[in-house]
Order: C-alpha cells, then sequence, then structure tokens
C-alpha cells in the first residue's frame, strides 16, 4: 500500500440504498439486496470516491488514507 | 425485442382529471405486473418516450449515468409542459457538477444532523397541536399543522423569514403546477421565487448568520467555479422542496390512515410502530399527481427489459409504480404497517436521491407519532368523499382536511 492509495469502508447497518454513490462513482460502488459494497477496498486516489462519501446523506462511506489510516473524508 | 404496442398517452392522469383526486394511483398503472417492462408513452409536447415501470428498471433509469437529466436543458424532449426547460437547477444536472452543487447543502441533510433537529421538530409539533386543541374541534389539520410544521424548520435550516410564508407559499404552489396555472404563470412564479432568495442572500453578504443561506455564499467564496445563479437556484429549490411535500404528504397519511381503519387501529395499539408506518405510507402514497415527471435521455444505446433504448431517445422512470411492483413487494396495493421489508424510493434513487429525505422522515415521525398519541379517537369531520382535493398539481394534496376528537391526551 503507497502514499497514493485509499481504503474504502461501506458501513451496511447505515446504508439505506440511495444509489448515491453508485450515481456519482460507478467505478467503485455497486449496491447489492444489502446495501453498498465496494468493489475494490483499496483504490488508486480518485476523487469520485471522495464525493460519493461526502454525499451519502446516511454517511455510510468512509474513505481512509491507506498507508496512514487517516481519516479523507467525509470530513466536517 | 421491440414494442408492438401503440404509445399510450402520458402522463397518465393529474392534468385536472377526476382520477387525480383522493389517492389512486392512475388506472394504467394497475396491470403493471402484465404489462411489458418498458412502454411506448406519447407525451402533449416533444413526442415519444420510454417509460419504466418494474423496480429494477425504475432503479437503472434514475441510478445509471447514461441517462442523463443534463442532456434536457434547453431541447425539444418529450415532456408535458408546452415550455422548454431552460433554466439550470439541481434537477437538472449530471455529474459531476451536480455533484459540486450539491455538495455545498448535504452536510446540512445527512442524518446524523437532521437527528439532532428531533427535540425542536417535537417542540414545533407540540406547540401547533396545542394551538389546535385549544382553538376546539373541528379543525383544519393542512392550516394547523401540516403546512406550518414544515415551512418553520426549513426556515429555521435556511435562515428564510417566517413571515413571508404567505408569498414563498403562493410562488412554490404555482411554480408546481400542472394545469392549475398558465405556463407563463408558472414561468413567472419560478422567476419571483430566484428574485426573493437573491434578495435574501444579497442580505446575508452584507449580514451574515449562522445559518445555511450563510453556509452556501462562504461555500461558493472557496470554490470559484460555482455560478451565482446556481446558488440562487439551489437557494429557491430547497425553500420550495423543504415545504411543499413534507405539508401535502403529511395530509396524506393522515387522510390514508384514517380511511384504513384497520390498520389505524394496529398503530394505536401499538405506538413503537410509528416509523415503519411512515415507511410503508411513503411507499404507498402515491404523493406525484403521476409518476415520473422528469425525463432523461439516454446519452448512448442502452439494453433495458428486453428493448433497446436508442442514443438520445427519452426515458421516463415511474418510481411510484415502482413501489407497487409486485416482484418487490407482497400485495403491493395493500396499506400493512408492519411491512417488515420495505426498500421503496419514495425519494428517489441514484443522484438525485431527494437531499431532505432524512428531514423528510423526521417531521412525518414527529408529527405522526404525535397526532397518534394525543387524539385517541380522532376521527375525519365530514364524510370522507366530501374532503377537497387540490386539482392539476404536481403533487397530490388536500385543500383542508376536517378533523375531529372528542378526547385529548398530554
Amino acid at each position: 500500500m503507497s502514499d497514493s492509495q485509499w481504503r474504502l469502508e461501506v458501513d451496511r447497518h447505515l446504508c439505506i440504498s440511495s444509489g448515491m454513490c453508485v450515481g456519482i462513482a460507478p467505478d467503485h460502488f455497486e449496491l447489492e439486496g444489502d446495501g453498498s459494497h465496494a468493489l475494490a477496498d483499496v483504490v488508486d486516489q480518485d476523487e469520485a470516491v471522495v464525493d460519493a462519501a461526502e454525499s451519502c446523506p446516511v454517511e455510510a462511506i468512509k474513505v481512509f488514507s491507506a498507508a496512514s489510516n487517516e481519516l479523507v473524508a467525509p470530513t466536517d | 425485442m421491440t414494442t408492438t404496442q401503440n404509445p399510450i398517452d402520458f402522463p397518465f392522469s393529474g392534468g385536472g382529471t377526476d382520477d387525480y383526486v383522493a389517492l389512486v394511483p392512475p388506472a394504467e398503472q394497475a396491470g403493471l405486473a402484465d404489462g411489458e417492462p418498458l412502454v411506448r408513452v406519447r407525451l402533449p409536447y416533444g413526442g415519444d418516450a420510454w417509460l419504466a415501470r418494474r423496480y429494477e428498471d425504475v432503479k437503472v433509469v434514475l441510478a445509471d449515468q447514461r441517462f442523463s437529466r443534463e442532456a434536457t436543458l434547453g431541447k425539444d424532449v418529450p415532456r408535458w409542459s408546452p415550455v422548454i426547460q431552460t433554466v439550470r437547477s439541481i434537477l437538472s444536472m449530471d455529474p459531476p457538477d451536480h455533484t459540486r452543487l450539491r455538495k455545498l447543502a448535504t452536510k446540512a441533510f445527512t442524518a446524523r444532523r437532521i437527528e439532532m433537529l428531533r427535540p425542536r421538530v417535537q417542540q414545533i409539533v407540540d406547540d401547533l397541536f396545542d394551538a389546535m386543541i385549544a382553538n376546539g374541534a373541528p379543525a383544519d389539520l393542512m392550516a394547523s399543522v401540516s403546512w406550518p410544521l414544515p415551512i418553520t424548520v426549513i426556515c429555521e435550516m435556511l435562515g428564510v423569514p417566517y413571515e413571508d410564508r404567505a408569498e414563498f407559499r403562493a410562488w412554490t404552489d404555482t411554480s408546481l403546477a400542472i394545469t392549475a396555472y398558465t405556463p407563463e404563470e408558472i414561468q413567472q412564479a419560478q422567476q419571483d421565487l430566484r428574485d426573493y432568495m437573491k434578495g435574501l442572500l444579497t442580505q446575508r453578504r452584507e449580514d451574515p448568520r449562522d445559518d445555511l443561506l450563510t453556509a452556501l455564499l462562504q461555500a461558493r467564496d472557496n470554490d470559484d467555479r460555482l455560478n451565482p445563479d446556481e446558488i440562487v437556484q439551489l437557494a429557491a429549490s430547497l425553500l420550495a422542496a423543504g415545504h411543499e411535500t413534507t405539508a401535502n404528504q403529511f395530509g396524506n397519511f393522515v387522510y390514508s390512515l384514517l380511511t384504513h381503519p384497520d390498520e389505524l387501529a394496529k398503530l394505536r395499539a401499538n405506538h413503537d410502530l410509528v416509523n415503519s408506518a411512515v415507511e410503508e405510507l411513503l411507499r404507498h402514497t402515491p404523493l406525484g399527481a403521476t409518476g415520473g415527471l422528469f425525463v432523461r435521455i439516454a446519452k448512448e444505446d442502452v439494453e433495458l427489459g428486453g428493448v433497446t433504448i436508442r442514443a438520445g431517445e427519452g426515458v421516463f422512470a415511474d418510481a411510484q409504480a415502482a413501489n407497487r411492483d409486485p416482484r418487490m413487494f407482497d400485495h403491493p396495493d395493500e396499506l400493512r404497517l408492519e411491512r417488515q421489508v420495505n426498500p421503496h424510493i419514495a425519494f428517489g434513487h441514484g443522484v438525485h436521491h431527494c437531499i431532505g429525505a432524512q428531514l423528510a422522515r423526521l417531521e412525518l415521525q414527529v408529527a405522526l407519532g404525535t397526532v397518534i398519541r394525543r387524539f385517541p379517537d380522532l376521527s375525519l369531520a365530514v364524510d370522507a368523499r366530501e374532503v377537497p382535493w387540490k386539482h392539476g398539481r404536481l403533487v397530490r394534496g388536500l385543500q383542508e382536511l376536517p378533523v375531529t376528537w372528542a378526547e385529548v391526551r398530554e
């Protein structure tokens, strides 16, 4: 894992399947019966996943720096 | 497969016909289970389009970026109004521009932020019901609670003066008409609402406050890609959508419960059902006079539901029909407050999923929970067939909801 990569987490207990993330970042998320899934847990940096995390109405998506584990999005 | 049917006229109802009244879905929506997955529809203006009605198909049309809202702007697309839409709004944008604009307001509407408003919403609801009780039965629930509740909440969030409600309610009502007003009146009302919001934003520029209008301005200052007109339009959309839908839907919900006495009895016996009741009422109540009024344009050929939608063709998606798809919901036409699995799409799906969904849920949960708790014998004050419905609007709602009661609890 390098500094240029991000790790994605989706909390399916929070997820309401709004479809926001698959609409914004279809290359990174898909909706299953139990909610949203990240297609890959670790991804190269891509603003679309930050947009998805910041746009999720229930803040179910978190983006971390893969190397440092620092929260990238959503932030207040 | 290509469809052999002749196009059916669309929108189905809502153009001032009697079918519009009450909460009965358009007759054409019946038989969804046996119908073709996608059907051809003929619009009053701009020609023919596709209509998706099945749950799975509707979700694809709403979320898949191959279907564009932006591509409808300024074009002679299939539509119900003679007016060609030229004003760019949050509802007529695609990612990434849509995302950039919507994110300005997203934070204020997350589930976490909205939940913090619950005590304030409860206080507003309590005050409104206290006043209604003090005035005595019968009362008009629309004027007493349905309208003042969401208007008070959205005014406090945005920083819009509550005293101005008569004006912005009238502009919103006209803006959301189908046949109740002329196209010129509708456009003028939309312009008046934008001018009003522009005035408030100018005031906030001079005198910043702790409200969402000020936050929108500050966000714009931090991102010069944002167009000032887009901010004005976003603020107008938040004010309009922030009260009209919830106000009408709370009246619809109470009417629906009072005319489904068996379900109402379950809720009165078990107040813990309130949240699941709100979800089921959201699924079951066709708020839109007709489903799927916002056309999307296919940006490329798309295979969906056994047909090929060609690039450039228009597609409507009827979320209300989807919410009654028997493939997804058992006995979909029945109101079942105890329904356990309820993945309805009453707030839409995809990037245009209602930004105020969590706020609407909160207001509806608190208002419904309170009316059930405090009025154990609430009933209609007139025969259900005498309750007056509005006509020619995009959303269904009651002119008045006359209710009466004998017993009141604290």
